[in-house]
């Protein structure tokens, strides 16, 4: 089978890779780039946990052509610390106890920063939206919730 | 007296174990939200093959015959395993501990008795391929009539499911369809009864759906072993069960786990490792078995079942004097773990309750569905589903509060449990006091001051006369008792008393060979 190349920025670095036609991104950026940070839970857009953002955006990596993001910026949790310094929301996330298997933290994480990243002060209404399509079968919702809503406060008392 | 050595250990840590209210960080946390928690499927190794399986299409059928012929010739694949190539393709997941008879096989060889069961198993070169080889593999299925109900299968000329247990329900010690509870003489106090509330329960199984599907990927490891990464939830059960069916000593493997992707017991079946592992042998190259969603959802085994029926008699001031209980445990087509959970339903009977009669029949009975499984105090939640539906309608039927019903009828401590043992720190009545004063219930004064540690015991403490028990038993066995018990009964001195003499024993299967003193609750022994 013939492969085609793929180049896109993965979490701010230019890469390369040749995949073959109708691999999805989950794959490629699991098996083919070596990021593990995505998670597979159903392989049907159900779960949320292979969550990432493509120039900034939200997206199912299981449901998406990994040949759609040439030349695209696509990000996953691997990418969100400042070097050794946690982003904010994995900080609220170990401080509220947001996760327990750990399992669907990753898609939690690139959800709650695509609501943040265009919306600073979500109402909590707003946060529950966000974060619907990401299932929790620990069902720790509520943590999560209030992970993402006090990530949202302590931005705003820095700025 | 249980007495820990402290002392050996004095330097290791200290005593202060008092955490509530302090918030303790989890160890895992910080992997947990960069991402770096290392889950059996981030493993990527070189080399490494594919593992999909073919499973059954139809819930009870004759195998006439499997050709692969087409298939091995597929791209890509590099083994096509079948029932003859597992070494011992026939286990019951309890045998580690003596627990049952072998009834399942790792690859269904003659008849497949539930949809989704494995027949074949492909490993290729990518999943694309193996999906590939897999619709390439031919089964002649002769249909076989199907039993999905737990009492059509006890009805005469039911469909035999599996042909071990040819009365679709699990033995017990050899010569019992049933595990049964006798205490007191329940007809006898419903017939004296001033109502009788007789209600039939039915429950669904009940799927875990963990977020992360069941898989492990097996390798060979440099010394001749094999490394084997797995989402189990029960390490070296599942490294033993590998062993066995493979019929290797279970040195032969390194298991690594303990990053469960959410298990709630739906990850202690061993359901993908013995044929990972068997792919790594017959390959030589490291072998990925993941299981889809729709694989999870259908083959994934789930909270089995329950059909239960009470019949209690209740007086007219709140008392219960009598609870009959008879109840189908639904195990799907093989053992698995229900045979247990059987057994710790009945010692639930009939509740955190003081009822002087108890009549309890449990049926772990095998019908053609998937077979089911630990799930979060599986055997107990469904029937305490069923006792408090219950204990709701017969407060209704005798005009009382359900609260204050509940607290009348608790266990004090004190007092005789229907299995013989003596309620110890009992706290029901505390509880409902304080989820009625949380969510504004107001109970009458006599209620509030009602406790666990009073009124207790005397008359409670009893056994009553129970027919058809060949010996009367005027006190319970001696208990252990623990340092965390309110009130220890004698001095912690006092010189070991004679035990008292053994009860009736039923007829004993034949003295195991190990393990069997290991599991307290299935054999009645005391763990050592």
């Amino acid at each position: 089978m013939s492969k085609i190349p793929l180049q896109f920025r993965h979490n701010g670095r230019e890469v390369a890779i040749f995949v073959d036609g109708g691999t999805n991104l989950l794959v490629a950026l699991r098996e083919l780039i070596g990021d593990m940070t995505p998670k597979f839970g159903c392989g049907q857009g159900g779960c949320g946990a292979c969550s990432v953002l493509i120039d900034g955006a939200l997206h199912l990596s299981c449901l998406t052509l990994a040949e759609t993001v040439a030349g695209r910026s696509v990000e996953t949790l691997d990418g969100i610390k400042q070097g050794p310094q946690l982003h904010p929301l994995q900080r609220a996330f170990m401080e509220n106890f947001a996760a327990q298997c750990g399992y669907c933290t990753p898609g939690m994480l690139m959800a709650a920063k695509a609501l943040l990243d265009r919306n600073p002060q979500p109402s909590r209404a707003e946060v529950v939206e966000a974060i619907s399509g990401n299932i929790c079968r620990c069902t720790g919702y509520e943590p999560i919730i209030n992970a993402v809503l006090a990530a949202a406060s302590g931005g705003r008392a820095s700025a | 007296m249980l007495e820990l050595r402290k002392d050996i250990f004095a330097d290791e840590r200290d005593d202060n174990l008092k955490e509530i209210g302090k918030g303790t960080q989890r160890q895992d946390m910080l992997g947990h939200v960069t991402g770096t928690s290392t889950y059996f499927d981030d493993h990527k190794l070189q080399g490494m093959l594919h593992m999909k399986v073919l499973r059954s299409q139809h819930a009870h059928a004759r195998l006439r015959r499997i050709d692969t012929a087409e298939a091995e010739r597929s791209q890509g694949v590099r083994r096509i395993i079948r029932g003859a190539d597992v070494p011992r393709n026939l286990n019951t997941l309890l045998s580690l501990i003596n627990f049952g008879k072998d009834d399942e096989p790792s690859l269904a060889v003659d008849k497949v008795r539930y949809k989704g069961e494995p027949i074949v198993a492909i490993v290729a070169d990518s999943p694309r391929e193996a999906h590939e080889a897999m619709a390439k593999v031919r089964v002649d299925y002769e249909p076989l009539p199907a039993v999905f109900d737990v009492e059509d299968a006890l009805k005469p000329g039911a469909p035999v499911v599996n042909e071990v247990y040819p009365k679709n329900t699990f033995i017990y010690h050899d010569v019992y369809d049933h595990q049964k509870l006798r205490f007191g003489d329940a007809d006898r106090a419903l017939a004296g009864a001033d109502h009788v509330l007789e209600q039939r329960y039915q429950m669904s199984p009940i799927e875990h759906a963990p977020t992360e599907t069941n898989g492990s990927i097996a390798a060979p490891d440099t010394n001749g072993r094999y490394v084997v990464y797995t989402s189990t939830q029960a390490l070296f059960f599942s490294l033993d069960t590998s062993a066995k069916i493979l019929d290797v000593p279970s040195n032969t493997f390194h298991f690594v786990g303990g990053t469960v992707g959410g298990g709630f017991g739906g990850k202690v079946d061993t359901l993908t490792e013995p044929l990972c592992i068997l792919g790594a042998m017959l390959t030589g190259r490291p072998v990925r078995y993941v299981l889809g969603r729709e694989e999870e959802m259908q083959f994934g085994s789930p909270r089995g079942a329950e059909r239960i029926y009470l019949k209690d008699g209740v007086m007219r001031d709140g008392r219960i004097i009598a609870r009959k209980v008879r109840a189908y445990f639904d195990s799907g087509a093989y053992t698995r773990l229900s045979s247990y959970a059987v057994v710790k339903c009945v010692a639930h009977l009939p509740g955190p309750y003081t009822i002087p009669n108890v009549h309890g029949d449990v049926y772990c009975v095998f019908t053609n569905r998937t077979p089911a499984t630990a799930m979060r105090g599986f055997g107990v939640t469904a029937m305490d589903f069923a006792i408090e539906c219950q204990m709701d309608k017969l407060a209704h039927l005798v005009g009382m509060d359900p609260m204050e019903f509940r607290i009348l009828n608790a266990y004090r401590d004190g007092d005789m449990k229907a299995h013989r043992r003596e309620a110890k720190n009992c706290a029901l009545i505390e509880c409902v006091q304080v989820a009625a004063e949380k969510s504004k219930w107001t109970l009458r004064e006599e209620f509030r001051r009602m406790s666990s540690r009073k009124d207790g015991g005397g008359g409670r403490a009893a056994i009553p006369a129970t027919p058809g028990e060949t010996r009367p038993r005027p006190t319970a066995p001696a208990q252990q008792r623990t340092a965390y018990d309110r009130s220890l009964a004698a001095p912690l001195n006092e010189p070991p008393r004679e035990p008292p003499p053994p009860p009736p024993s039923p007829p004993q299967p034949a003295a195991p060979s190990h393990g069997a003193t290991r599991f307290s609750s299935v054999f009645g022994t005391r763990r050592r």
